[in-house]
């Protein structure tokens, strides 16, 4: 279930990111590989839990699906919040800049 | 149990070699004289832009991994930081699956990025409908 939500997060993530390039600066980039580099990385885990639980693999126990569904979401909540923190640390639109300056002034 | 620890043990390594030949490629176009009159290329293929697309799919894929360890408690805020690492049987299995499902990340992300790397260059070489649109309008 965490391999599937973060592989929907990772498509969604590339099409808005085809969408809007190439005049987007908002680093969408960075956010798609961070979700692709992840789901490789839990495919592959997925891949090794195949071949120890064989068929049970696929019939996980509800407790055990609703637990990881949470975990998805909280996974691409965590994503998101790093694409903003390095988003807004960046400040490709010189918006946070901008506000501060204001401020300052 | 710590399978994360490998993809971010090389993503270490990936952003220092990325620093590097960086440093290297701008010293390498600092170099360049602005205008040439021959057909040839200016230069290479920049490799820096595309190591750092590894560098974020290692480091990000190891912060989301490391959090889902978080979540199981397997990584835990206080020393030595990984439960397996309390009880010398749980280390030893700990350490061989860095060993096997570890190595597999960390072999598969490379493997991925070298496909995208090599599908990107070649889609670089071939001409955009745009300029075959501008070549037709000329003749």
């Amino acid at each position: 279930m965490t391999l599937l939500i973060t592989v929907f997060a990772a498509i969604v993530c590339t099409i808005v990111w085809y969408v809007r390039a190439p005049k987007s600066n908002m680093r969408l980039g960075t956010l798609c590989l961070m979700y692709w580099g992840a789901s490789v990385m839990w495919f592959v885990d997925a891949v090794f839990e195949y071949i120890e639980l064989k068929d049970a693999f696929f019939t996980p126990a509800a407790e055990d699906m609703l637990n990881d569904a949470f975990l998805g979401l909280s996974v691409v909540a965590l994503g998101l919040v790093i694409w903003l923190v390095i988003v807004l640390i960046k400040d490709p639109k010189g918006v946070v800049k901008a506000a501060l300056t204001k401020k300052a002034e | 149990m710590a399978c994360f620890l490998v993809p971010a043990g090389e993503a270490i390594v990936t952003t220092i070699v990325t620093k590097v030949i960086e440093s290297r490629e701008k010293a390498a176009l600092a170099e360049m004289p602005e205008s040439s009159d021959t057909m040839e290329p200016a230069h290479k293929p920049l490799i820096a832009p595309k190591l750092k697309w590894l560098n974020n799919m290692l480091w990000g894929g190891s912060a989301l991994l490391m959090f889902e360890h978080i979540w199981h408690g397997e990584v835990v805020p206080w020393f030595p930081f990984l439960t397996a690492a309390a009880d010398p049987a749980d280390t030893a299995e700990m350490l061989s699956e860095m060993s096997t499902v570890g190595v597999t990340m960390a072999l598969a992300v490379t493997g991925v990025w070298a496909v995208m790397a090599v599908v990107s260059s070649v889609i670089g070489k071939r001409r955009s409908p745009a300029d075959e649109a501008e070549e037709e309008g000329a003749v």
